[in-house]
């Protein structure tokens, strides 16, 4: 536990504590709309806000936030109006931001790349004692969101068409959840890095599905499995020095691949729960059809 | 309490530069069953649509328990069932959970309370699905997930039913459920707006029909093959609600254009 002692790993961990818990909070909703590429396009446009950071010599991390967050609503928008020629927009968008970082860290004074990469790719020793404070602040922000408004953000995410009856701001709740979107990538850049921070958003949900069958269990496996792979990844990359970002979404996907192999039995067990609870002769629904489907295909 | 619980007047709407609706009129009175007909293409899922506001009307107005909407906010007087086509979102959820999002419109900021479990549990009674609760709606059938979806639509204890094709891909089984609990809730006051690909099983509830053609109405009266033992023109004009065509139309079939509405 010796990597207790320094500072610069305290500030780290919380750091990999509060992205564990945000991204897949806010990544949950994300897949749910089937739309789990959104927090990598973020990432993209937010790199715009770490090189005006560099150019004007304010943070990168509140640049960063309002750029992606003015991105997210861009994005949102163009999903509104643009129908037909949206995603040439938003591809634009996308490959814009990305350029637009490179451009303004290069105009910056002694600025080069290399001050770029630790924001895409992380890096334990660059999370500042500033720093905390914003990620602290922001993930404050996105746990109040997904989880105060999580009755409303999923029925949202659910079926926007029924969630307009019911009466809920169907476009503000939207907007919001890229917002929030926006503002996880940005608590998620010190440690996980721009470029792999959807990774973080998407991968925890998908494999905490391959066990659950409600969303509320599918919410809190994926928000301890973020918080176990960003916190053992963190302290793996302090020993070994190797990338954290990397190694945390590498887990990641392990955790993902062996939560995969141990989902084949349980729904097997479950099956056969569910075919013993059935009272013997009771009708089986589906039986007929697809009686009739292996009939027709022979 | 007299205003008619559904007015649209005039309505057009496009979906890209296609006109889909060219001009509908459409009025549904407290109580009354409506289905709405049509071909495919014909433009009847528009007109839902852009009565709940999903697609947006280009002219004419819309009423809802005589407030336009747009300035309608009262939606937990409305249920309404989607028409459907996928199962499920991307994330597993319980039949309890999508019921459940229902019943948002009677809760304050989302908050449940006791009363909210109670009309969840309720609602999936009401529809036969109350052993299910728990189960993933990936795990139902095309039918049973019908059934989730109406219970969705009949937690928050709507005065308004608007079913967009209720009995698309639904086996026999739920068929009879579904038929079944849409004769209590009529039974019980409930107004309905049914779209309808054909008048089928829930042809003894529907007091009129209004049929749709290249976005135009095209006919509005009895259902067109009324079953025997139903008088639907005098049950219609006891409603009050006669339309030019009611004289004539008993017999003919829904395509015969017998009344053209100014517009089209």
């Amino acid at each position: 536990m010796d990597f207790l002692n320094y500072a610069f790993m305290q500030r780290a961990l919380l750091a990999a504590v509060l992205v564990g818990v945000t991204a897949p909070a806010i990544g949950i909703y994300l897949v749910q709309r089937r739309q789990p590429l959104m927090g990598d396009g973020i990432g993209h446009v937010a790199m715009t806000g770490v090189g005006l950071g560099f150019l004007l010599h304010a943070s990168p991390v509140w640049m960063a936030t309002a750029v992606s967050v003015l991105g997210s609503v861009l994005m949102e928008l163009i999903r509104w109006y643009g129908r037909t020629r949206g995603d040439i927009a938003l591809a634009m968008l996308f490959y814009g931001g990305m350029a637009g970082g490179v451009m303004f860290v290069n105009l910056a004074p002694g600025g080069s790349n290399a001050n770029l990469t630790s924001y895409l790719f992380g890096s334990l020793s660059t999370v500042a004692p500033s720093d905390v404070t914003a990620i602290v602040v922001l993930a404050a922000f996105v746990a109040a969101v997904t989880l105060g408004l999580r009755r409303q953000l999923f029925a949202v995410s659910q079926d926007e068409e029924f969630a307009r009856v019911t009466g809920l701001p169907v476009r503000a709740l939207n907007l919001l959840t890229a917002v929030t979107a926006a503002v996880t990538v940005t608590v998620a850049m010190r440690v996980v890095g721009l470029i792999l921070v959807s990774a973080l958003m998407v991968v925890p949900v998908a494999a905490a599905q391959q066990l659950t069958r409600s969303f509320a269990a599918t919410f809190a496996i994926a928000v301890a499995l973020g918080v176990t792979v960003a916190v053992s990844g963190t302290i793996t990359s302090f020993y070994q020095d190797v990338p954290p970002g990397a190694t945390i979404v590498l887990l990641t996907i392990a955790a993902f691949a062996a939560l995969t192999a141990l989902a084949a039995p349980l729904a097997r067990r479950r099956a056969r729960a569910a075919a013993a609870a059935r009272p013997a002769g009771a009708p089986v629904e589906c039986a007929i059809p697809a009686a009739r489907g292996r009939g027709a295909g022979a | 309490m007299d205003e008619p619980v559904i007015a649209m007047r005039g309505v057009t709407a496009d979906l890209g530069s296609r006109p889909v609706l060219r001009g509908v009129d459409l009025t549904v009175h407290r109580g009354e069953v409506v289905a709405l007909l049509g071909a495919n293409g014909s433009g009847k899922s528009t007109a839902v649509r852009s009565l709940i506001g999903q697609v947006p009307a280009g002219s004419g107005s819309i009423e809802l328990f005589g407030t336009p909407r747009r300035s309608f906010r009262d939606w937990a007087r409305v249920g309404y069932v989607p028409q459907r086509t996928t199962a499920a979102g991307g994330v597993p959820a319980t039949v309890t959970e999508i019921v459940s999002s229902g019943r948002l419109s009677r809760t304050r900021f989302g908050l449940f309370r006791r009363a909210d479990r109670e009309a969840v549990r309720r609602a999936l009674e009401l529809v036969g699905m109350a052993d299910r609760a728990g189960d993933p709606v990936t795990a139902l059938s095309g039918g049973q997930h019908q059934r989730v979806l109406i219970a969705r639509a009949l937690v928050a204890e709507p005065e308004l039913l608007i079913m967009d094709e209720p009995m698309a891909g639904v086996d026999l089984a739920s068929q009879e459920v579904l038929a079944h609990t849409l004769r209590e809730q009529v039974a019980a006051g409930t107004t309905v707006l049914l779209v309808l690909h054909e008048l089928g099983p829930l042809e003894l509830l529907i007091d009129r029909a209004v049929v749709l053609r290249d976005g135009c109405v095209v006919y509005d009266g009895p259902p067109p093959k009324a079953p025997a033992g139903t008088p639907p023109l005098s049950a219609s004009l006891e409603r009050g609600t006669p339309s030019p065509a009611t004289t004539t139309s008993t017999r003919t079939p829904p395509r015969a254009p017998l009344r053209r509405a100014r517009d089209c």
